[in-house]
């Protein structure tokens, strides 16, 4: 085999996570009722456009959730010509000696992105440069031969090195543009014409008919938000990737590193941080807060005391302590970790794990006084009247009646977690430094603002995805909210 | 009053010595403090002798719950859980790493943190209340619908960018106060102006939605229709009789984090490096002071519950309905 499969916690956790999203889907999709409020979702111009993009980001963070370990270049061949001078016996076991495989733990988005990867700078240089950002002595002969040593900027390594002469940059980068544009809007209205192809199909009107409903907003389903989305991410994802091959179009940071490889990598963090916490989450809050509700007397009493005791410390802090705590464990148990890829990793669902128990406590709060109205009323107290088994009446009565809140307080809780995460890397209890994420990338990047000229693109970069995923977030949390929340869906 | 305010504080013990029992099954369970010795010595000088020497000097060689060498009360005194954590009780917090007093310190610098936190804490306050209010006043028009983007689009922005963003442009572009830095006396306002801001604007997006919900919750009762139907302009309901109805729900999310302000700002102040309490916890977790960090979650959580005391008393001065029984 090329290579050897990798299966990081997260990776498993996260892919466990997808599908268990689309069984619970399909599962809901049955339900009428929970069918009607997806409905509501889906008619949500607001929320369908944010749920394209966030797709999008998902579609990054999963390609980025397969890893494997490269196979080195014939370590064994070389293996096998030492011991052969040694003795031509060991060459003939040399061919079954075990594949040794690199210990750099790559993802398949690491594949994709390759030239990204490797295509390293020395040092800082400028979103769509070819030279770079500081100044340094090169040496050169002049017309007579004789050696010459100039300060100016030296010309980047890969940046812009297709280009014979470096003034040809704009006109390069336009013709890309343009042509990266053009492909934009022919992938757009292939698309778009096959959405409305398909409608027109499944409600039985003509063509014209379904292309007008879809644009005066009259479909069910949001398809104008939906499309003009991924308008706007075709046309802002094509010119990128285009120009990503040989430009480094978000410049590169301190140690030469593409700004835009980063980028695209902290979105598999930050998703990780902002779903892997609520398995943490869920099952604590809903569990205590269950039982506290229904049961009440003493286990109440304990449950409230649990919950009370743990927000009383302030979050931070809690956390905090808990961090410092695991990284003492980890320092000092190195053997627990094959590679370096995988201390990171369970440094990163350490910290899920603190987050998660240090922010069930509002949920089950929630999810505590909900069940007490619940069990006071007439359908459940028929139920326990007939002597129906409490743990059936908590699974087919209480619990469906939950989920709205459970999934409310869901959506709602991946932004604060996603911005949670660049603050705690920032006070430096947050993810491994060695693991790229938007915390850590505006951390090493914050510290360059006082340089002259000042390094902005890290952080710019940064900045610009990080509002785009969490604003999609916030955006599809309020029609999620919207649709299921009894208080403002029945309204409407 | 008298008798409820008791009872409140008797509530309170359980949940202050669970917040001890939880740092320090974190400190002293989890990891021992060999493991902390072994952290702060660093890998070059790790030897049994130096790890024993670091144990003495900070009090953590002796047993955690029981001395079964001593005698007497010491039994249970001469202990880590009790000289390290029950003191906490009686505001002994011990010493830090670099040897000074934690308990001094923690007085001395809340002078700055609270010159941070108050202004930031009442000038938000309003801020976010008057502009909830004129969204609401304007509902269902395009200037609520704007609002409320600019609202979510606020809240979507990290901390971290409006701290980095607000130092870039006011101090560095246009040069007029200070990037960072802090004077006592009456030079602090020119270092204390910028954190202010930031402070107030970062939080405008997520408190002034939160505020619009329940304002227009209010908008929609009875006794608001019965007001405009006795002739009363939509001003004076919504400042006379909306808002003060209002206060309950706002009372809960406020007045818990007033004592809480003592505490300062992580972010803030470690940033514009102003000597407060919220650097210094900064400072100890990058140190990996665990002492500090310790007195600081205990020191937290009693502001906390003494928070939650004050929100029910609160309650009382707006609503006279609720009595204490």
């Amino acid at each position: 085999m090329p290579f050897l499969p990798v299966i990081l916690w997260s990776d498993l956790l996260i892919w466990l996570l997808f599908v268990a999203a689309g069984v619970f889907g399909w599962l809901s999709l049955r339900n009428p009722l929970w069918r009607t409020a997806w409905q509501r979702v889906g008619h949500s111009r607001a929320g369908m456009a944010s749920a394209t993009l966030l797709l999008v980001f998902v579609g990054v963070g999963l390609l980025d959730s397969l890893h494997y370990r490269p196979r080195l270049e014939n370590p064994a061949g070389q293996l096998a010509s030492q011991q052969a001078s040694e003795s031509s016996q060991a060459a003939s076991g040399a061919s079954k000696q075990p594949a040794a495989y690199a210990v750099e733990v790559l993802s398949l988005l690491d594949a994709i992105l390759t030239p990204l990867r490797t295509q390293n700078e020395k040092t800082y240089s400028e979103p769509l440069a070819t030279r770079a950002y500081a100044k340094e002595s090169i040496e050169s002969r002049d017309a007579a031969g004789e050696l010459q040593q100039t300060r100016d900027y030296p010309r980047l390594r890969h940046g812009g090195a297709h280009l014979g002469d470096e003034a040809d940059r704009d006109a390069d980068i336009g013709l890309r543009l343009l042509r990266a544009l053009a492909l934009a809007m022919l992938a757009w209205w292939a698309l778009a014409a096959a959405t409305a192809a398909r409608l027109a199909q499944r409600e039985g009107c003509a063509h014209r008919e379904a292309w007008r409903r879809i644009w005066s907003n009259e479909s069910a389903f949001a398809w104008n938000a939906v499309l003009a989305a991924i308008g706007v991410i075709l046309l802002v994802a094509l010119p990128l990737a285009m120009l990503a091959g040989h430009y480094h179009v978000f410049g590169t940071d301190k140690v030469g590193q593409d700004v835009f490889y980063q980028v695209l990598k902290s979105v598999r963090t930050a998703l990780v941080i902002g779903l892997v916490t609520t398995l943490v989450t869920l099952p604590l809050s809903i569990f205590l807060g269950v039982l506290a509700g229904y049961f009440r007397g003493w286990v109440d009493d304990l449950i409230q005391y649990l919950y009370t005791t743990l927000s009383s410390i302030p979050g931070v802090l809690l956390i905090a302590a808990a961090v410092l705590m695991m990284q003492v464990l980890i320092d000092n148990h190195p053997q627990w970790f094959a590679t370096a890829a995988e201390r990171a990793d369970l440094r990163l669902l350490a910290l899920c794990f603190i987050l998660g128990v240090t922010s069930w406590t509002g949920l089950c709060r929630l999810l505590r006084g909900e069940t007490l109205k619940l069990r006071e009323l007439e359908y459940i107290q028929a139920a326990q009247a007939f002597g129906v088994a409490d743990l059936r009446i908590i699974g087919r009565h209480i619990l469906p009646n939950l989920m709205h809140i459970v999934i409310i307080a869901l959506v709602m809780d991946f932004s604060s977690l996603v911005l949670a995460e660049a603050v705690l890397s920032y006070v430096g209890i947050g993810v491994d430094p060695t693991m790229i994420s938007f915390g850590t990338m505006i951390n090493n990047a914050r510290m360059e603002l006082a340089r002259e000229p000042m390094v902005w693109w890290s952080l710019a970069a940064a900045f610009v995805f990080m509002f785009a995923l969490v604003l999609a977030a916030n955006l599809l949390a309020d029609a999620v909210r919207d649709a299921f929340d009894p208080r403002i869906a029945g309204s409407a | 009053m008298l008798a409820y305010l008791v009872r409140r504080l008797l509530y309170a013990l359980p949940i202050l010595i669970g917040v001890n029992v939880i740092t320090f099954a974190l400190f002293f369970i989890v990891n021992t403090p060999d493991d902390m010795a072994r952290m702060q010595l660093g890998v070059k000088r790790v030897t049994p002798e130096a790890i024993d020497k670091w144990k003495a000097q900070r009090g953590y060689d002796k047993p955690l719950f029981i001395n079964e060498a001593a005698s007497g009360s010491a039994v249970f005194t001469d202990t880590i859980f009790f000289s390290k954590s029950a003191r906490m009780f009686a505001g002994d917090f011990g010493r830090a790493e670099d040897g000074r007093d934690i308990a001094r310190e923690i007085t001395s610098r809340m002078g700055p943190s609270l010159a941070i936190a108050l202004p930031t804490f009442v000038l938000g306050l309003l801020v976010t209340v008057s502009f909830a209010l004129m969204l609401t006043f304007f509902r269902a028009s395009y200037l609520d619908f704007w609002g409320v983007v600019l609202c979510v689009a606020l809240m979507s922005i990290s901390g971290l960018f409006y701290i980095i963003g607000g130092q870039f442009l006011i101090s560095k572009m246009w040069k007029l106060v200070p990037i960072s830095g802090y004077g006592g006396g009456l030079d602090a306002w020119k270092f204390v102006i910028l954190p202010v801001l930031i402070g107030v604007i970062s939080g405008i997006g997520s408190s002034t939605r939160w505020y619009r919900t329940i304002f227009l919750e209010e908008i929609s009762r009875d006794y608001v229709r019965t007001a405009r139907a006795k002739g009363l302009s939509e001003l004076a309901v919504l400042f006379r009789h909306v808002l003060r109805n209002a206060m309950i729900p706002i009372l809960t999310g406020v007045v818990v984090v007033i004592p809480l302000l003592f505490m300062g700002s992580l972010l803030t102040e470690s940033f514009f490096g102003i000597p407060g309490l919220g650097s210094y916890t900064i400072d100890a977790i990058n140190a990996q002071d665990f002492a500090v960090v310790r007195a600081m979650v205990f020191i937290g959580s009693v502001l906390y519950i003494v928070g939650l005391i004050l929100t029910d008393l609160s309650y009382t001065l707006v609503d006279p309905r609720i009595r204490f029984n």
